[in-house]
C-alpha cells in the first residue's frame, strides 16, 4: 500500500493541485482569486505532463557520445515538455483575457466580489 | 495541384486576414467589413471547392505540415465529415458577417477593427479544430477559438463582461480537462495522432487510464458543446453578447464542439470500443435527453427572444449529441444533418433578433404585436420559416434530421429517447408559435385602434435582409434536396458502421 502511494507521489501532488484549483474557482467569492484558482488548475495539468516524461537514469534529449539513439531508455521523452511550452503560453493568454475582462467588470460595477456583483446586477 | 492544399489554405487565409485587418484598419477604418467578407468569402469558396473535389474523387486529403509524416508530424485530415463541417461553418460565418454591417454601427460603434480581427481568429480556431488530425493540436485550436469567443462575447451589453468571465472560467476548466485526457491517452499509446491512436487503442482498451481519458475528454468537450449539466455558461453569454456575436458563436461554436465529440467517440474510439469498459453512449444519451427537455422548457419560460434562443440551443445541441450516442447509421445521419440544419436555423433566428433589435431597440417577446407583420413582412417571413423548421414540419430541413434521429432511436429500440424527440417537438411548437401568434393574429382587445393606425413598411436594409433570405431559402432547399445530402453523408461513416 505504501509503495502504491510512494510510487505515484508525483500524481498525488497533481491531484492536490487540481483540487486546490477547483476549490479556488468554486468557493472563493473574489473574481481575482477565481483566476488564481484557474492558474493553479492549469499548473496541475502542466506538471502532470512534465512528470509523465520523467525517466529514472535518463539524460536530456540531446545526442551524447557513447549513448546510442537507438536505446531510447537513455533519453527522456522531450515531446510532453514541448507540448507544455505551448500549454503555458495558452495559460498566459487566458490569464491576460481574464484580467482584461476583470478590468471591464470593475469599471462597470466598482467591485470584484461575486456576491456584491450579483446584487448590483439584479 | 491546389486541390490537395485546401486543408492548409483555409486556416492560412484566416491568419492572413487576422493580420491584414488590423494593419489596413489603422489606415482605412471603413473597409474592415469588406476585408472580413473577402476573408470568409475566400474560405467559403475554398471549402465549397474542396467539398466538391472530395465528392468527385472520393479520397481523403491528408496534408502533412512541413513534410513530416505522421505520427511524428502534425497533419490535417480533410475527409468527408471535416469538409462538410468546414463548408457549413464558413458559409454561415460569411452570411452572418454580411448582416453585421448595420449591427456593428449600432451595438459597438468604433470597435469594428478589433471585432473583425477577433472574428477571423475565432474562425481560424474553429476551422483548425475541424481539420486537425492531432489531439494536442486540437487543444491549441480549441483555446484559440475559445479565447477569441470570450473576447467577442465581452463586446456587448453591460453584463456581457461578467457573462464572458464565467464562460472563461468554465471553458478553461473544460479545455484543461480535455488536455489531461489527452495526457492520459498519450501515456498509454505514445502517440497524439488520431488515426495512429485509433489503431493502437484496441491493445490498451482495458487500461484504467483509457477509461479516465475518455471520461475527461467527454466532460472537457461537453463544456464547450454545452451538453446538459455543463451548459451553465451558455444562456447568459448568448443573451448579453452583441447580436452579431451571438449569431456567429451560437451556430458555429457548439457545433464544432459537437464535431469533436464525433471525432473522439466515433472515430478515435470507434463504435466497437466506446462501450467496452463503461456504457458511455448510454450515459451521454441520458444527459442529451434531459438536456433536450430542460432546454425546451426553459425556453418556454423566457420572455426575451435571445435568451429563449439560447436555451433552445441547449436543447438542439442535445439532438446532435443524442445522434452520436445512438452510435448507429441513422443516428449518425440525423446528427450530421442536424449540424447543418441547426446551424442554418439558429443563425437565422439570431439574425432576426438582431434585425428587430436594430429597428425596435429590444427583442422582448411580450412587446411583440401584430404591427410587426406589416412593418417587417420579410423578416417575419424568414422567422416563420425558421420557426416551422425548428418545430419540424415536413417540407423544411428541420423535419428530416429529427426523422433520421427518430429512426435511429427505433433501430436501438430506445423508446424513451423517441418520446423525448416527440415531446420536445411539441415544446418547440409552444415557444415558437406564441411569437407567431403575437405577430400574425389580431389581439381582440386592441382591434379598434389597429385599423385606424396606418403602419408603414419599415423593412430592414439589404445587407440585413440578404443573409436572412439566403438562410430561409437554404432551409427549404436543404429540405427538398435532403435525399441528395443524405447520400453524401453515407460516405462519411466512421469505420464499424
Amino acid at each position: 500500500m505504501l509503495d502504491f502511494f510512494m510510487g505515484h507521489y508525483a500524481y498525488w501532488f497533481t491531484m492536490i493541485l487540481l483540487s486546490v484549483g477547483l476549490y479556488g474557482m468554486l468557493l472563493k467569492k473574489n473574481l481575482v482569486k477565481k483566476t488564481i484558482g484557474l492558474s493553479i488548475f492549469q499548473a496541475g495539468v502542466i506538471l502532470f505532463f512534465v512528470s509523465v516524461a520523467m525517466k529514472e537514469g535518463a539524460t536530456v534529449p540531446v545526442k551524447a557520445d557513447g549513448l546510442p539513439v537507438s536505446e531510447v531508455a537513455n533519453y527522456m521523452n522531450a515531446l510532453p515538455h514541448t507540448l507544455m511550452l505551448t500549454a503555458i503560453v495558452v495559460g498566459v493568454a487566458t490569464l491576460g483575457v481574464a484580467y482584461a475582462l476583470l478590468i471591464k467588470i470593475y469599471n462597470r460595477y466598482g467591485t470584484l466580489n461575486e456576491e456584491e456583483l450579483l446584487d448590483k446586477i439584479q | 495541384m491546389i486541390g490537395s492544399e485546401i486543408p492548409a489554405l483555409i486556416p492560412v487565409t484566416y491568419v492572413l486576414f487576422a493580420i491584414l485587418i488590423p494593419l489596413i484598419g489603422l489606415w482605412k477604418r471603413e473597409i474592415v467589413w469588406h476585408l472580413s467578407l473577402l476573408g470568409t468569402g475566400i474560405t467559403s469558396f475554398l471549402s465549397a471547392w474542396g467539398f466538391l473535389h472530395l465528392i468527385n474523387t472520393g479520397e481523403t486529403i491528408r496534408y502533412y505540415f512541413g513534410g513530416w509524416t505522421p505520427p511524428i508530424g502534425i497533419e490535417f485530415v480533410y475527409d468527408g465529415l471535416a469538409a462538410f463541417i468546414v463548408l457549413v461553418i464558413n458559409t454561415i460565418a460569411f452570411l452572418v458577417l454580411i448582416h453585421s454591417k448595420e449591427i456593428s454601427k449600432l451595438e459597438f460603434p468604433g470597435k469594428k477593427m478589433p471585432y473583425y480581427t477577433i472574428t477571423m481568429l475565432m474562425m481560424l480556431g474553429f476551422n483548425g479544430m475541424v481539420l486537425t488530425g492531432d489531439l494536442f493540436n486540437l487543444y491549441v485550436f480549441l483555446e484559440i477559438s475559445s479565447l477569441s469567443s470570450y473576447a467577442l462575447i465581452a463586446i456587448g451589453e453591460k453584463r456581457a463582461p461578467y457573462a464572458s468571465f464565467r464562460y472563461l472560467i468554465i471553458g478553461t476548466v473544460g479545455g484543461s480537462l480535455y488536455l489531461l485526457g489527452v495526457g492520459f491517452l498519450y501515456t498509454v499509446t505514445g502517440t497524439l495522432n488520431i488515426i495512429d491512436m485509433h489503431a493502437m487503442l484496441p491493445q490498451v482498451i482495458g487500461h484504467s487510464s483509457v477509461v479516465a481519458a475518455l471520461i475527461l475528454m467527454v466532460i472537457g468537450v461537453g463544456v464547450k458543446a454545452a451538453l446538459f449539466p455543463l451548459h451553465g455558461w451558455l444562456p447568459d453569454s448568448y443573451t448579453f453578447a452583441s447580436s452579431s456575436s451571438s449569431a456567429l458563436i451560437a451556430p458555429i461554436g457548439t457545433k464544432v464542439a459537437a464535431y469533436i465529440l464525433f471525432r473522439v467517440l466515433l472515430f478515435l474510439f470507434g463504435v466497437d470500443l466506446i462501450d467496452d469498459q463503461l456504457p458511455v453512449t448510454t450515459i451521454i444519451g441520458i444527459f442529451a435527453g434531459i438536456g433536450i427537455l430542460y432546454g425546451s422548457i426553459m425556453a418556454i419560460a423566457q420572455s426575451e427572444m435571445k435568451k429563449m434562443l439560447a436555451y433552445s440551443s441547449v436543447s438542439q445541441i442535445g439532438y446532435i449529441i443524442m445522434g452520436i450516442s445512438l452510435a448507429n447509421p441513422f443516428g449518425f445521419i440525423g446528427a450530421v444533418l442536424h449540424v447543418l440544419n441547426h446551424a442554418l436555423m439558429k443563425a437565422l433566428l439570431f439574425l432576426v433578433s438582431g434585425s428587430l433589435r436594430s429597428k425596435e431597440g429590444h427583442s422582448l417577446i411580450t412587446k411583440f404585436n401584430n404591427s410587426y407583420r406589416k412593418k417587417y413582412p420579410w423578416t417575419m417571413a424568414a422567422f416563420t420559416t425558421a420557426a416551422i423548421s425548428m418545430v419540424g414540419l415536413p417540407p423544411l430541413a428541420g423535419f428530416f434530421s429529427k426523422w433520421y434521429l427518430a429512426l435511429g432511436t427505433i433501430e436501438n429500440s430506445n423508446w424513451i429517447l423517441l418520446a423525448v424527440i416527440l415531446i420536445s417537438s411539441l415544446l418547440n411548437a409552444v415557444y415558437f408559435f406564441r411569437i407567431l401568434e403575437k405577430v400574425y393574429l389580431n389581439d381582440p382587445e386592441e382591434e379598434s385602434t389597429e385599423d385606424t393606425e396606418i403602419i408603414e413598411n419599415n423593412e430592414v436594409g439589404f445587407t440585413m435582409m440578404f443573409p436572412m433570405a439566403v438562410m430561409a431559402l437554404g432551409l427549404l432547399v436543404v429540405g427538398i434536396f435532403n435525399a441528395y445530402i443524405v447520400n453524401i453523408i453515407f460516405t462519411m461513416f466512421p469505420a464499424g458502421f
